[in-house]
């Protein structure tokens, strides 16, 4: 089984990131289930939130939340300041990171194994709105090998569809493509 | 029947589109709110032959059910915490009607303090209205058990309303495969309503009507249906299998129990870790089983004492409390355990108010059934994950 933490902030999809990574690793030929955290007194925009994905190739029972993922997605840098995003990764396990910047230059301690995408740039480059969800599927497909980037392709074309799904899926492979080259 | 992945919500919806009920009213509440928001768009859209019925509060959710279930359509309701409070009145004269509603019990805690996080504090205060309570392990089984549900709330032997609890964000707003059933067949295990009486004006009747000698046969009567649906669940979970080749249980399941010294018992969301905290366990040696407890109300005591007869120790997880008693479910299997012989019961309240129920928390409760079973002392309730740092000094 892997298991994906996803921090984001209310507002910034990070439950439909879950939901679509659920629906591609299904895709893939996996079980999945994906499934967020809304504490602190729900759905609030701009608070931070946490999404879980788990992905097995058997049927997956355990019910509570992740506390060793493989992997952390974290869409907003503004968060590793708050939340101590790298909490309980596991050994070997990777971060992936929404931004611009290189890793080296976000802050994070030694040793923890941190990649970035600019995952709202290529958004707003495809989308021509800073909604990342897609974008960082892509990446993570990329850097990860969990994904094939058909998987995801077909979980975007599961839960939109016409022009939006066209260019969710091109900025997916837009990201996609990117994380490959400079991975 | 396909497979696709969705939220548990969805799939309450899709499972109620398959039983074609006629009315459906709800007042939203999280996190009950994206079933019958998905209902309501199923209806505005033509996909469900239903009347949705928007009211001001669940008080008028349970009443419009109410009256559309006296005149003789399947009909429909859902809520959490405390919405489900509030339809407690309508809901007791629900079941002394013996009206077949069903309605969804998206299990939240109940404020104060408030939160809208999950247990099973809400349920338990409808504990003894006479809805026959059926709790739920995972999304699939909710599916499942919401067609199960109307079947046997609408046999002519039962006649009572029925409420599928289902943990509320752990169940409901989690994406998972779902098998979804074809109508047809949805169709052949679940056929049109047939009420035995119904309100018409061409042969008036009264519901509700007043009584004083009667009212100790009537709550008799229902607690007789109640007894009969220990055998008709069986039955009709069975017959469910034959059909959509899927099992969850009939009033209770078993896990490893045949060789368990020690037993957890349980209902609801838990059941999926705890089968793997078993997994785990096993392999270092603990015999340890479950008893998951599908059937709330009617109470399977007969069931679970026999699934544990050859246990040394039972410990039983309780996601809510009775303040000034304990754990309702503990209470319930030590009741049903008196004057018979059967393993000495470790009550364990753990997972109120969302605290996340781990396979630490499961080892926790293993550990601590292990040591009460050595020192033959048996606390009143064992605390599992306990914050002292939160008492008031």
């Amino acid at each position: 089984m892997k298991e994906i933490r996803i921090h984001g902030r209310g507002g910034q999809g990070s439950v439909v990131t879950a939901e679509l990574l659920g629906i591609a690793a299904y895709e893939g030929g996996k079980y999945s289930q994906a499934f967020p955290y809304l504490g602190g007194g729900g759905e609030r925009r701009g608070a931070p939130v946490q999404s879980f994905v788990r992905i097995s190739d058997n049927p997956i029972r355990i019910r509570c939340k992740i506390y060793n993922p493989d992997y952390v997605i974290v869409k907003d840098t503004t968060l590793i300041e708050l939340v101590d995003v790298a909490q309980g990764l596991k050994q070997g396990g990777l971060i992936i990171v929404n931004s611009e910047k290189s890793a080296a230059d976000l802050g994070f301690p030694k040793g923890l194994n941190v990649k970035t995408v600019p995952a709202k740039k290529i958004a707003l480059e495809t989308l021509g709105l800073p909604i990342m969800n897609t974008a960082i599927m892509g990446a993570f497909a990329a850097i990860t090998g969990e994904f094939s980037i058909q998987s995801i392709i077909d979980a975007v074309a599961q839960k939109f569809s016409g022009e939006l799904a066209e260019k969710n899926v091109f900025a997916a492979q837009t990201a996609y493509e990117y994380a490959l080259a400079n991975n | 029947m396909s497979v696709s992945v969705m939220e548990g919500s969805m799939a309450v919806a899709e499972a109620i589109k398959v039983c074609r009920p006629k009315v459906i009213s709800a007042f939203p509440i999280s996190p009950q709110t994206h079933i019958v928001e998905e209902l309501s768009k199923m209806v505005a859209d033509g996909q469900l032959d239903a009347k949705y019925i928007r009211v001001d509060s669940e008080f008028s959710a349970a009443s419009a059910v109410y009256g559309s279930s006296a005149t003789g359509v399947r009909s429909y309701t859902a809520s959490s915490s405390q919405g489900l409070l509030l339809m407690i009145e309508v809901l007791y004269a629900m079941a002394g009607t013996r009206l077949p509603v069903v309605l969804t019990g998206v299990n939240r805690t109940v404020s104060a303090p408030i939160t809208i996080q999950p247990d099973h504090q809400d349920t338990m205060a409808l504990r003894d209205t006479g809805v026959i309570q059926l709790h739920v392990e995972n999304s699939q089984e909710a599916y499942a058990t919401h067609i199960q549900a109307f079947k046997l709330a609408e046999d002519h032997d039962i006649l009572l309303p029925v409420m599928v609890c289902m943990d509320g964000w752990i169940l409901t707003h989690s994406y998972e495969p779902i098998k979804l059933e074809d109508q047809k067949l949805v169709d052949s295990f679940l056929p049109n309503f047939v009420p035995k009486y119904r309100l018409d004006p061409k042969n008036p009747l009264t519901y509700g009507a007043y009584a004083d000698e009667q009212v100790q046969e009537f709550r008799l009567m229902q607690h007789f249906a109640m007894e009969r649906a220990k055998s008709k669940i069986e039955v009709i979970a069975n017959d469910y299998q034959k059909i959509f080749d899927q099992y969850y249980g009939g009033l209770i399941d078993e896990y490893k129990c045949d060789d368990a010294e020690v037993v957890l018992v349980a209902m609801g969301s838990v059941i999926g870790t705890f089968k793997d905290a078993v997994d785990t366990l096993r392999t270092e040696g603990v015999k340890v089983g479950i008893v998951k407890v599908r059937s709330y109300r009617p109470f399977p005591g007969e069931k679970i004492a026999q699934a544990v007869k050859n246990a040394r120790v039972v410990a039983v997880m309780d996601k809510s409390m009775s303040v000034g008693q304990g754990g309702p479910l503990a209470t319930d299997v030590k009741s049903a355990f008196a004057n018979k012989e059967a393993p000495p019961v470790l009550s364990c309240i753990a997972g109120m108010g969302g605290r996340d129920v781990t396979i630490e928390t499961v080892r926790k409760m293993v550990t601590k059934a292990q040591l009460a079973l050595k020192t033959g002392k048996i606390p009143d309730i064992e605390y599992t994950d306990f914050r002292p740092e939160y008492l008031e000094d």
